[in-house]
């Protein structure tokens, strides 16, 4: 009864998709990193610039790059104030919402998830706008008390200031995870607990936590993935400020290579090198926390 | 237990327990993040009021009147340049994320309900391609369709986007939770084709779930900003994400752009938020659950 050419013909737009936009550009990518321009003669007229192999001289040019380590520090850095900054606020809101003890739930459990609705974009220049001391609250405010308020986008913040836009704009989408996933336990493995005079903040330590661990697992793959990739934030808010080069993260490294000095072989080894270490970091990350998430068997 | 329904929805689980004393603790701190998340939605609502001489000198919060004259101000700009940015904008998210959405059906569909040679490849296929997102390769997908011509047009932005392996394995999950084997066997045996069976009786069966992969790929196409700034020379093509904040640059020279971008922001938020409440019930996604095995 069943076709045996049909779970094929089901799959084919997929493949044909995967194979054209994810596997060809890595492949495309690999093979333009092992490549380069060869001038000669004075590298006039036609003929004058060939392409030939580069073997590593790509990867070495690029991750020696005066550049390219403090890039992927800085992202580094960026990853250790944004994954626990926003996932520990999600999971806080997650368990007040779902300890059921305000009237207020609603209300708030919308504001919070709002911030998903706007493209980073367009958050990052709403905080632009109210980073700039002109018209920061914050700066009117320390000012009534007679603080000076630092420049969030003075080189010492601009690391929080970029990174605040990334909590803002991320912390409701996993709050409606981890909130979700809180929904679903079932009542009976608490109520014994509370019944023994167990408090709000035990059971959520000691049980809601721990049951959804794989919830925290996704969320925490999925932010790590997210991070790594930061370049729209930066991006935006490089016309307000001055402290923001143009290599201020590793994509936007690639982009500027690529674009900007028309080096495509660099831009490709590093973009290499990016979806090789993204691959690592999170399948690693699966590996180490023994996560049966993606597993296949149903 | 076998498995794992990604995305359920819970108002019906969990009735809440006797009311219990609220907490003035919990109220303050749900109350101060939902300020935090507001601030900046309340700011651009009352900044989009003022003028081009009140935005950096009056009370931040402090609101005016020239609102409609700013939209009028704002769809005057190069013959309403900002409206088709937003055109635009609900092309490549509602496009690409109808394709993908079917696309990633048929694809979850063969791999939970079928058994054939490669299925674990494909898997992994997909586990590979949810770990590594393709925003890294956009500027090697940019330099490949630039080899077939297609760059700086709405293809270049779509085609990639009609891909997504996390939608796909999101279908997987939801196929194999919502279609019983016996309902598919009954449709064969009534003389459906496996294609009849997958759009008739399959794809009805997937539907809330499928509203869900939509609302994903809508979201990540609309909030996209790397692929079409890369992929796109041509002013009248960007979505709006990538169309403000080439007005933003313009604002270091022009300040008066400035009230544009703030009017702008305020008015590409509009559809997304209303979306996003209309739908609220379908945003119940629990990522966890496929993995809880036990």
């Amino acid at each position: 009864m069943r076709t045996r050419s049909a779970p094929y013909l089901f799959l084919t737009p997929a493949l044909v998709l995967f194979a054209a936009f994810l596997a060809a550009p890595i492949v495309y990518a690999g093979y333009l990193s092992l490549r380069r321009v060869k001038v000669s003669g004075l590298g006039l007229g036609a003929g004058a610039r060939s392409e030939v192999w580069a073997g590593l001289s790509n990867y070495s040019r690029s991750l020696t790059d005066p550049e390219f380590v403090p890039s992927v520090l800085r992202v580094g850095a960026y990853g250790l104030i944004v994954v626990p900054g926003m996932l520990g606020l999600a999971l806080v809101m997650a368990l007040l919402l779902d300890a059921g003890r305000t009237r207020v739930g609603t209300f708030t459990r919308t504001a919070i998830f709002l911030p998903y609705a706007v493209p980073a974009v367009i958050a990052s220049l709403l905080w632009g706008f109210l980073y700039l001391p002109r018209v920061s609250p914050i700066v009117d405010v320390l000012s009534g008390v007679g603080i000076t308020a630092p420049d969030a986008l003075s080189s010492s913040w601009v690391l929080y200031a970029v990174a605040n836009i990334a909590i803002w704009g991320g912390t409701g989408f996993n709050m409606i995870v981890l909130y979700t996933a809180l929904r679903a336990i079932p009542t009976e493995l608490f109520e014994a607990a509370r019944i023994d005079g167990a408090s709000d903040v035990q059971i959520a330590l000691r049980i809601k936590i721990p049951v959804i661990g794989p919830s925290l697992i996704m969320t925490f793959l999925f932010s790590l993935i997210a991070t790594l990739q930061v370049f729209a934030e930066p991006m935006t808010l490089r016309p307000l400020s001055n402290t923001i080069s143009t290599t201020w993260t590793p994509l936007m490294k690639v982009y500027r290579d690529a674009f900007v000095r028309n080096d495509v072989y660099s831009a490709a080894a590093t973009s290499v090198v990016i979806a090789a270490a993204t691959f690592v970091i999170s399948y690693g990350f699966l590996k180490l926390v023994g996560s049966r998430a993606f597993s296949q068997e149903n | 237990m076998a498995v794992t329904t990604l995305v359920r929805p819970v108002a019906e689980v969990a009735p809440p327990v006797a009311r219990r004393r609220s907490s003035p603790t919990a109220t303050v701190l749900l109350l101060l993040g939902a300020a935090y998340c507001l601030l900046p939605v309340v700011w651009v609502l009352v900044a989009s009021t003022k003028s081009a001489s009140e935005l950096f000198t009056t009370f931040t919060f402090a609101p005016s009147t020239h609102l409609f004259d700013n939209i009028a101000f704002l769809t005057s700009y190069r013959d309403g340049l900002y409206w088709r940015w937003m055109v635009n904008s609900a092309v490549f998210a509602g496009g690409g994320a109808a394709v993908s959405t079917l696309v990633s059906a048929m694809a979850g569909f063969a791999m939970a309900k079928y058994d054939f040679r490669g299925k674990g490849l494909a898997f992994n296929l997909v586990l590979a391609g949810v770990l590594v997102p393709a925003v890294i390769l956009a500027v090697p997908q940019y330099l490949l369709l630039a080899k077939v011509g297609l760059t700086n047009t709405y293809w270049a932005v779509l085609l990639p986007s009609f891909i997504s392996p996390y939608g796909i394995y999101l279908c997987r999950i939801f196929a194999a939770a919502t279609v019983p084997d016996e309902v598919l066997e009954a449709a064969r045996m009534d003389g459906a084709s496996d294609w009849r069976a997958f759009s008739r009786v399959a794809l009805p069966m997937m539907r809330s779930g499928l509203v869900t992969v939509f609302l994903f790929q809508f979201v990540a196409i609309w909030n996209n900003y790397m692929l079409p700034f890369i992929m796109l020379g041509d002013d009248r093509l960007f979505p709006v994400t990538v169309g403000l904040s080439g007005l933003l640059n313009q604002g270091a020279t022009q300040p008066a752009m400035y009230t544009s971008v703030v009017t702008g922001s305020l008015l590409s938020i509009i559809p997304l938020v209303v979306l996003f409440l209309t739908l609220q019930r379908y945003w119940r996604v629990d990522l966890g659950a496929g993995a809880v095995k036990a």
